[in-house]
């Protein structure tokens, strides 16, 4: 069980949050200037990297805020955790 | 009854002054309180607990702890339990057990105990409770942080227990004594940490009344899982013994050094009269002393390394102990026992009468929870075993558990973990640390020896799986290099005990078989749970009633009285249908159907999730998520929408409500609240945080009452003689707020059935009140109450889809036949682009139709595929793959219509409508026609009554 | 219809208005280790505005007491108890019948800037559990760490008890608050008596 830090309420435990998979994919700003190629890019493509990974979570069971976290997929260590709309932080 | 003959005349942990009778294999024995299963057998002279799962060869109690390869026991009596240890079963009065070759039987009967799980945390959790974990739990706790100590065995003391350190001994009882004394302390014993999760989570399991047989307590859980998250933790957890790969190294007498010395020290029984020793090091020599000292004879020590031990051998010579040094076992006689051991070395071999051989192969520093943790293992060749070598969670290792086996050793080591710790977690720790003194005996390097020579079909390296050195060739001649295929081609290390004594010895043998070092072909992962842990003990408190949340609206206990038989909607109860005296479900269903079709019904739809939406850009919002437009709906008025995910899939629908200019009700599907709550706050967290909206659940705030049929005008108007409820003044897809039998009520105009309707929305509290209201009213129009069933059969009439059954989230707008709903005004909302795909365009989507099987009768069972008629032109279904045209996704007996109906998904539907297809079903081939999706008052006559 | 055995209620009723007895009969149980009672009716708006607008200010005044925002806190003015639900969210709890007039007064003074006031009175009941062994009881089926030293009075948390979504607030003398949605109150109160079986009779 997975602790991870609400950036509002603190440490809790993994099944208090949703997941909401890759974080930065933006819903884009006009979807019918996309062809039909980049919309489902959009809609069906993500990364799927061993090691570091910027995801979404919502704190489901608590303040229902969203926020992007940096973890980690193979130690599952969550290395950053970053406010929605903030650029992703450099993970050294 | 036996007399426990092999029972020391005095020593031991045990309470001569209180006798204990049991049951084994049938017979009756007598043992003591403070013995386990296995050490009161051993005390009656019995080693033979069972015979092994494949070969089926005799099987005699090998260790004295959770290690335990062979002894494993079903208990029967006072409750069965299968699979347990014979070492780790505490002994009680009326304990009735037997023998398991390796599978045990679960009992029928349901367990009456409670089991229970806490959730706990701590500054500093210390697993083990030997001489290293008490010593840092008493530096941790002197500090006031909170500690916790768990340990596997009924009291503290770890090792110490099977040795005669009394003085250390002493000094741990009183450590235990301070620990339990302090409110900030919980020292579990009988207690076992089995896994180690992320971010120092801990989960142990504590044994609370087995060992007290049937006196255990009624309200006291029997088993409990302790939550532990922990700021450090110290993994104290010892070390096992190994054993040696030799001919007969499974005949019960044959038994680890260690566990003899723990019989004999600890329970105050002789394992044997008459014992040989075979080791590669040091530590066996503690256990010749104490059992030459209890009165076993030993009858010679074969230690394997030439020079034998520098430190052991002279004071064995001053027993009259004869050591060879140089020395192993060649082969062990005897059938149920051992009766003769052959001894070979550099001056040849000889034969050796004993009734018991202790083999000693070296420790093995228990890693598993290290390993659950992530931590790395290595191998320490100077000590022969693989120890602790880092890992990113915050956790120490101190004694035995991280090679470090000499008692001083591990005092101080623990000292310093716990210290170390509990500073790491903020507090400050004493200046000095009191130990008590320990002797140490320098030890000399244990000799690396995993098989001796001999016949290798008769050298077993995993007893519970009858695992041989033969075996293990065979895998690795069959290619195999790594010690985890092995694993799986041999089923070494899969047992009950994961391979507690044989992991390491199996990796050992693949080593020397393949030539190569035992520190690079590592062991296999350790994975959690470290000991077996009984499903009930992890269900807790979650079975029966409490498996799963029961939501229940607030009509709940009236439908209970009224005698309705109710149906899961996800968590949700909800009536499915009332039943009257002797009718059937469907019998039931035609009536309360004819009753809203003809007179006046009602329904509960509490369930519906709502959410208030409020605030300047609330429209704009609702624009953007529903396909439709919502913006344009006017304060007073109703709309039903549909909101697509991206892709352009049908994910929930509901009605919308306009209450003021910047502020709207939504319903959702009962099962879809949560997430259609968090699909809104995701977008307006996210992509438009510019937006002014706030969304709240408003779920249970309401009740809602449907009140449908014909005559329902009638029965609102007769309690609320105020409201103007004619179709002019109050039309389809409209809201009143007003007093419905004095209590006030949002009157919705909404119909889910086709026919006139209300919905009555009320304050949860008023829910009961307002029901009997209507319920009352509604007496003289013969007011009948209905279900979920009814109220499917009389959507699917109207061939209303309900989201989630008669879709997947394959399934688009325009596939439900709802093109309509799909605004072609607004610029954008979510799912619009994917309808220009050329996916959605493709003219054999699936698409919602109706289906009447032409014999009038047959209802089609939900799920069950069609296929075209020229696929079954035969007569019969070609070979697979069958063509398929689609599938059922609701079916019913209609009163309306007189004849059952369904409602499918079939490719390109809207253009086979008047074709027949079939359904299989069984051997028969059912033909059915395809009809629109509406099969009820398509011209939509009967809305406004 | 089968015969209507029940008794008409020509008043409204609490969720947990059927379990009152089994609930009160947890302090004899348990010789007084643990209390267990629904306190029905309470007023609750749930509130969401910009904690650093001009409303935030404005809910403050009218309330008796600063909105609070930290994670975790439930202010207290009087009567009424403001619970930190998140960053722009709170649930303002006063006495029953109450909730009319304190939405009519929060509607009028927080004026612009668009604050949302929702009546959600009906849709959590509040159960009130006191007792010496009450965090004890709690932690059978909560994860937060209910040591007095991290949640002591004033303190809320949204989290799970059980399988339940609930509102934990920490009141005085010991006692917490449990608020829980309605429809899920009689799996709560099910789940509490069982858990509460445990103190029944003499502890390890
Ligand atoms: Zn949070």
């Amino acid at each position: 069980m997975m602790l991870i830090s609400c950036p509002w309420c603190g440490p809790r435990e993994e099944a208090e949050f949703h997941y909401g998979g890759q974080a930065h994919v933006s819903y884009p700003e006009d979807p019918s200037a996309l062809s039909d190629e980049e919309w489902a890019r959009f809609l069906f493509y993500r990364d799927n990297p061993k090691g570091p990974f910027a995801e979404r979570w919502n704190h489901s069971a608590s303040c229902r805020r969203w926020f992007n976290v940096i973890r980690d997929t193979v130690t599952y260590e969550i290395l950053a955790v970053y406010p929605v709309g903030t650029p992703k932080p450099v993970i050294a | 009854m036996s007399t426990q003959e092999f029972r020391t005349a005095q020593g031991g942990r045990i309470d001569r002054s209180r006798p204990i009778r049991f049951r084994f294999d049938g017979s009756d024995y007598t043992g003591y309180v403070g013995d386990t299963l296995a050490s009161a057998l051993l005390a009656n002279g019995v080693i033979q607990t069972s015979t092994s799962i494949k070969f089926d060869r005799p099987r005699g109690i090998f260790a004295a702890g959770a290690e335990e390869p062979n002894a494993l026991v079903q208990v029967e009596a006072p409750f069965p339990e299968p699979m347990l240890t014979a070492t780790t079963v505490e002994l009680y009065d009326g304990l009735v057990a037997c023998g398991l070759g390796g599978q045990g039987r679960l009992s029928p009967e349901p367990d009456p105990a409670r089991y229970d799980s806490v959730h706990v945390h701590c500054d500093v959790l210390v697993v083990g409770a030997g001489p290293a974990g008490l010593a840092a739990a008493a530096v941790a706790a002197e500090t006031g942080a909170r500690v916790i100590v768990v340990d596997e065995r009924p009291e503290p003391g770890g090792s110490l227990l099977g040795t005669r350190e009394t003085s250390v001994l002493e000094w741990a009882t009183s450590v235990a004594d301070r620990l339990r004394s302090n409110p900030e302390v919980k020292l579990l014993t009988r207690t076992t940490a089995f896994g180690y999760y992320d971010d120092n989570f801990v989960l142990a399991v504590e044994r609370r009344t087995n060992h007290l047989g049937a006196a255990a307590p009624a309200h006291r859980s029997r088993e409990r899982i302790w939550r532990i998250r922990a700021r450090r933790v110290i993994l104290a957890t010892g070390a096992h013994e190994r054993p040696l790969a030799f001919n007969g190294n499974d005949i019960p007498g044959v038994m680890l050094a260690g566990a003899a010395r723990t019989y004999v020290n600890r329970y105050g029984v002789l394992p044997g009269r008459r014992a040989v020793v075979l080791t590669t090091n040091d530590s066996a020599y503690e256990a010749v002393f104490d059992l030459l000292d209890a009165g076993v004879e030993i009858a010679a020590v074969a230690d394997l390394r030439t020079g034998g031990s520098p430190v052991w051998g002279p004071r064995c010579a001053e027993r009259g102990v004869e050591v060879l040094a140089g020395y192993g076992v060649a082969d062990v006689t005897g059938a149920d026992r051992v009766s003769a051991v052959t001894l070979a070395g550099p001056d040849g071999s000889r034969d050796v009468a004993a009734d018991l051989l202790l083999v000693s192969g070296g420790w093995n520093p228990v890693g598993a929870l290290y390993s659950h943790a992530g931590g790395r293992l290595r191998f320490d060749t100077d000590l022969g075993s693989f120890v602790p070598d880092g890992c990113r969670q915050a956790v120490a290792v101190a004694g035995a558990a991280k090679g470090t086996f000499g008692l001083a050793g591990c005092l101080a080591e623990g000292a310093a973990a716990g210290r170390e710790a509990v500073e790491a977690a903020g507090f400050t720790a004493p200046a000095d640390t009191r130990l008590p003194a320990a002797d140490e005996q320098p030890a000399s390097p244990t000799a690396q020896v995993w098989v001796l020579p001999g016949d290798e079909s008769r050298q077993y390296v995993d007893l519970q799986r009858d695992v041989t050195v033969a075996e293990i060739r065979r895998a690795t001649g069959a290619g195999m290099r790594s010690v985890e295929h092995v694993k799986r081609y041999t089923t070494a290390g899969t047992a009950h005990d994961q391979g507690k004594t044989s992991g390491v010895l199996t990796s050992g043998v693949v080593a020397h078989l393949l030539g190569v070092d035992v520190g690079e072909l590592g062991t296999t992962t350790f994975r959690p749970p470290y000991t077996p842990v009984s499903f009930a003990a992890l269900a807790g408190r979650d079975r029966g009633m409490l498996y799963d949340p029961v939501r229940v609206t607030a009509l709940h206990p009236w439908h209970e009285a009224a005698g309705a038989l109710f149906e899961n909607v996800g968590q949700w109860k909800r009536p499915w249908y009332y039943p009257r005296d002797g009718e059937d479900m469907h019998a039931a269903v035609l009536r309360e159907c004819r009753a809203a079709r003809e007179g006046v019904a009602m329904m509960d739809a509490s369930t519906l999730g709502k959410i208030d939406v409020q605030g300047p850009d609330a429209a704009v919002l609702l624009d953007r998520l529903y396909t439709n437009m919502m913006s344009t709906l006017k304060v007073g008025s109703i709309r039903y929408g549909v909101m697509c995910r991206a892709d352009g899939m049908v994910f929930d629908d509901g009605t919308v409500i306009r209450l003021a200019e910047d502020r709207f009700l939504v319903t959702t599907t009962t099962g879809g609240a949560a997430a259609v709550l968090e699909w809104m706050e995701d977008f307006l967290q996210t992509e438009w945080p510019d937006l002014r909206v706030h969304c709240t659940s408003v779920t249970e705030q309401w009740a809602t009452v449907a009140l449908v049929g014909p005559r329902s005008r009638e029965v609102l108007a007769t309690l609320a003689p105020t409201l103007a409820v004619d179709n002019a003044s109050f039309p389809f897809m409209t809201w009143r707020d007003t007093e419905v039998a004095g209590i006030p009520t949002r009157v919705c105009r909404i119909s889910f059935s086709g026919e006139l309707a209300y919905e009555l929305n009320v304050s949860w509290w008023d829910a009961l009140a307002l029901w009997q209201a209507v319920y009352d009213a509604g007496q003289p129009f013969g007011i009948t109450t209905y279900g979920t069933e009814t109220m499917h059969v009389l959507r699917a009439e109207k061939g209303f889809p309900i989201i989630g059954q008669d879709t997947d989230g394959t399934v688009t707008p325009q596939d439900l036949g709802m093109d309509w709903i799909v605004s072609k005004k607004k610029a954008d909302f979510v799912g619009k682009r994917s309808f220009a795909r050329a996916d959605n365009h493709r003219p054999d989507r699936k698409q919602l139709v109706g289906l009447l099987p032409d014999d009038g009768t047959t209802l089609l069972p939900e799920g069950v595929h069609l296929v075209a008629a020229e696929t079954v032109a035969t007569g019969a279904l070609p070979e697979p793959p069958v063509p398929m045209l689609g599938h059922v996704t609701s079916s019913y007996h209609s009163a309306a219509l007189g004849r059952p109906f369904a409602l499918a998904l079939i490719r390109g539907g809207r253009g086979r409508i008047g074709e027949r297809v079939y359904a299989p079903l069984g051997d028969a081939l059912v033909p059915v026609t395809i009809t629109s999706s509406v099969l009820y008052d398509p011209e939509g006559a009967r809305r406004d009554g | 219809m089968a015969e209507q055995t029940t008794v008409r209620p020509t008043v409204r009723r609490s969720p947990l208005a059927l379990a009152a007895d089994r609930l009160a009969d947890v302090a004899a149980a348990t010789g007084g280790a643990v209390s267990i009672a629904e306190v029905p009716f309470l007023a609750q708006l749930n509130l969401r505005l910009d904690p650093k607008g001009p409303a935030a200010d404005a809910a403050g005044k009218e309330l008796g007491v600063a909105l609070p925002t930290a994670a975790g806190v439930a202010a207290r003015a009087g009567e009424l108890t403001i619970a930190w639900l998140g960053p722009d969210e709170w649930l303002v709890i006063g006495p029953a019948g109450g909730e009319g007039d304190l939405e009519a007064r929060l509607r009028s003074a927080l004026g612009t800037g668009h604050p949302a006031v929702v009546d959600v009175s009906a849709q959590r009941t509040v159960l009130e559990l006191s007792g010496p062994r009450v965090r004890d009881l709690l932690a059978f089926g909560c994860a937060l760490d209910l040591h007095p030293r991290s949640f002591s009075e004033g303190a809320c948390a949204q989290t799970r008890l059980a399988q339940a979504q609930v509102v934990l607030i920490a009141r005085e003398s010991g006692a917490f608050w449990v608020l829980v949605r309605s429809s899920f109150a009689s799996y709560l109160a099910d789940w509490l008596i069982d858990a509460s079986v445990e103190f029944t009779g003499p502890q390890a």
